[in-house]
């Protein structure tokens, strides 16, 4: 005699079994989500329709006629179009977000060794440094450097002079821009035959050193290389290189490159609110390889720069990574707080002036977003990869 | 049997403790070690003096325009406008009202902690936003109603921020708990709603906000320019608190699921009961952390035109009589935030140390 065992389902009603209840569920939330968007996008079309506004993407076609105070790609206020207007945004932010992550990596990296220094004064500084300005919010440090510090500086007949080569007034830093000649192209290839010849060996070095333990000095011979290549090739090919100095005519400067003190305001207040992080990350990472490793490397009689370079940093990088990159994604966003200022970034132009001039706001501050959607995607893939690669391998 | 009497213990050798010797360990222990302490001292040497001249011993304190002599701070300019940074053009005679709100939080706060009485707490909570709303707003009860455009300064901050966190939360756990969950739909949405939010800056939301959001509402319905920007405020927020509570939720032991599964608790029950509050619990210092992230970013609604504390800044300066004083309002906002940011990272950094020694 076998009696079929109660499966649960048999017992269960319809409603409480939980497989049914999950496909009601889910098909409810669904049905809520798309009933939403029907709403919203029926009102919106009434709308539009109501106001005249048009729609669709024919706009990135038209004429801009503004003018844009920084442009890195040809750009001309009469006949470039809008999607030329995305494109110099795109560029400018990249551009701010560039030399922003640039400066704030060193400074960040100097305050978070800083702050676990011996050095009293230092480690207090270094405290001091973090607490104060990641307690600030960086929309009102972008303001102060550039209408209090930047304001004050004296206009370009009284310009503060470098060398005399730089100068620093209230329309900028002007500095020589370079021009150059017929052969500068052999400088280019130069350093890139310099930096292929230098990863060929780097991994020659590598595979040395694990054969036979026999260390080769990569860093210093290859920065060498690096550095010395192209200007070696600069002076065999005759100086090919020569640079524009900004002059001073009438009221203003002519010549050279010029930084817009927007920029400047933004990259700066950029740098130093996003250091505090990274200096927290940098600190978190060190202290979080143990004491243990470095005594172990000690006992073994290891010197102290390759305790530094092949036990303590390989560990404490896999913790400082990946956080360092989340604030660099985290700086390219609050980069679009330039619109305060007025730097002529992707926000500042296109959901600001051309938002204003064309009326789609819709399809502008989609295509806003998409541009910061595809920057964080492509840092999360970086970020992914990573990981990957740092992973603990063999446990 | 002889008896010794118990000697005091012998100070430490004379090179080994006192002001020289630490001195000569913490600043001055080698070569590279000087030199950065002296490199220090002299970056504090040309500093700190100028500052403090500037902001309390040259500063003017009182008395009018005519006073003011030294060439330090002129914080006679936030004297006379503090009542501007502070409650913006809210009416002068009801600056009692967003008082009597802040007396009330605080007591709405005690209430909370003390109270024994769920059903007494959950009536307070409630309350109080209700309760908040009407006296700030007015409008009924015969309080005579101020309309949101002449809310600013202090007060609009602090109220975007309450209100961004305290909207945010429940949305927040339960995009928590849709992304946890099994279902893939529902898990779905709630992924592609936390990334997309969290992939773009706070700035094209606040955008999206107020001149994407009014396209999306029957022309009758108007939004004011608050309301629109404490909208996307609270989504940009819930999405973070999102990601928090995820921490949380995946710290907890899977013991803890399947011990409330096996005692019949339904998936609310068990969320409510046992899970939420343990997870709520070990996110705290991360939940405080993003709320400090949301006041800093509350001042960016002055891009949209609202006229929070730091965008006082710039309009009491156009007051034709003080004009060019944007350095000493810069310096006051800055102080505000600094103090509002630091005591809130103290409270979770005291947090964070209550929660290791309890593992421990």
């Amino acid at each position: 005699m076998s009696n079929p065992p109660n499966t649960p389902t048999s017992s269960v009603s319809f409603f409480n079994n939980p497989k049914n209840r999950a496909i009601i569920f889910q098909v409810l939330a669904l049905g809520f989500v798309v009933f939403l968007a029907y709403y919203f996008a029926n009102n919106m079309f009434a709308n539009i329709e109501a106001r005249g506004i048009e729609t669709g993407f024919s706009f990135l076609d038209q004429v801009a006629g503004f003018g844009i105070s920084q442009t890195l790609v040809a750009y001309d206020d009469g006949s470039s179009t809008y999607s030329r207007v995305f494109l110099v945004g795109v560029l400018n932010t990249l551009l701010v977000s560039g030399i922003a992550i640039f400066f704030t990596t060193i400074l960040g990296l100097l305050i978070g060794i800083g702050r676990l220094s011996n050095n009293f004064l230092v480690a207090k500084l270094s405290m001091v440094y973090v607490e104060t300005f990641r307690n600030i919010p960086i929309l009102l440090q972008i303001l102060f450097w550039y209408n209090v510090v930047l304001a004050a500086l004296p206009s370009p007949r009284q310009s503060l002079s470098y060398f005399g080569e730089y100068f620093l007034n209230n329309r900028g830093f002007l500095m020589p821009r370079p021009i150059m000649e017929d052969n500068s192209g052999y400088i280019l290839a130069a350093l890139i035959l310099a930096c292929i010849g230098v990863f060929f060996l780097a991994r020659w070095a590598i595979k040395r050193h694990d054969d036979t333990g026999e260390e080769f000095p990569i860093f210093t011979v290859g920065g060498a290389i690096i550095l010395l290549a192209p200007v070696l090739v600069y002076f065999v090919a005759g100086q090919p290189i020569s640079s524009e100095i900004p002059e001073l005519k009438g009221f203003n400067f002519k010549g050279g490159w010029v930084i817009i003190p927007e920029l400047l305001a933004l990259a700066f207040a950029l740098s130093i609110y996003t250091a505090t992080y990274i200096a927290e990350a940098v600190r978190a990472g060190i202290e979080s390889v143990p004491k243990g490793q470095k005594e172990a490397a000690n006992s073994l009689g290891l010197k102290e720069h390759v305790i530094l370079r092949k036990v303590i940093l390989p560990q404490a990088l896999r913790v400082i990574i990946p956080p360092v990159i989340n604030q660099y994604l985290n700086l390219v966003k609050n980069s679009s707080l330039a619109t305060a200022i007025g730097y002529p970034e992707i926000v500042t132009l296109f959901s600001g002036t051309t938002l204003n001039q064309v009326g789609q706001a819709i399809e502008i501050i989609l295509m806003t977003m998409a541009v910061y959607l595809l920057f964080s995607i492509v840092i999360s893939l970086l970020l992914n990869w990573i990981n990957a690669k740092m992973e603990i391998k063999g446990r | 049997m002889a008896i010794y009497d118990i000697k005091e213990a012998k100070p430490a050798p004379i090179n080994n403790r006192g002001l020289v010797f630490w001195l000569r360990k913490n600043l001055f222990s080698d070569i590279k070690n000087s030199l950065l302490s002296l490199f220090c001292i002299y970056f504090l040497f040309i500093t700190v003096p100028p500052a403090l001249d500037w902001l309390i011993f040259s500063a003017t304190w009182s008395g009018s325009q005519e006073d003011i002599v030294k060439d330090g701070a002129r914080w006679i300019f936030i004297i006379e406008k503090f009542d501007q940074f502070i409650y913006g053009f809210y009416p002068e005679n009801l600056h009692w009202r967003p008082l009597f709100v802040a007396a009330l939080t605080v007591a709405f706060v005690a209430s909370v902690k003390l109270l024994n009485n769920i059903k007494l707490k959950i009536v307070i909570i409630l309350l109080y936003p209700f309760v908040s709303i009407v006296f700030i707003h007015g409008g009924l009860f015969g309080l005579e109603t101020v309309e949101t455009n002449k809310w600013g300064g202090l007060m609009l901050t602090v109220i975007v921020a309450a209100v961004g966190i305290i909207a945010s939360f429940p949305i927040g756990i339960l995009l928590a708990l849709g992304r946890q969950s099994n279902m893939p739909i529902v898990k779905t949405l709630c992924v592609g709603f936390i990334e997309f939010v969290r992939g773009v800056p706070l700035i094209t939301i606040l955008f999206m906000a107020s001149v994407v959001l009014p396209l999306f509402f029957h022309d009758g319905i108007d939004f004011d320019k608050l309301l629109r920007a404490l909208i996307g405020i609270t989504l940009f927020q819930a999405a973070y608190i999102a990601e928090v509570v995820r921490g949380g939720l995946q710290a907890i032991p899977k013991g803890q699921y399947e011990a409330s599964e096996s005692l019949g608790l339904s998936y609310w029950q068990g969320m409510i009961l046992i899970i939420l509050p343990q997870a709520l619990k070990i996110s705290i210092p991360n939940l405080v952390g993003s709320f400090i992230s949301l006041f800093k970013d509350t001042t960016l609604v002055l891009i949209i035109g609202l006229f929070d504390i730091l965008a006082m800044v710039t309009l009491t300066n156009s007051d034709s009589n003080w004009l060019g004083y944007e350095v000493e309002g810069y310096v006051f906002v800055t102080f505000i935030y600094w103090i509002f940011c630091f005591s809130m990272s103290q409270y979770s950094k005291s947090v964070e140390r209550r929660f290791n020694t309890e593992l421990k």
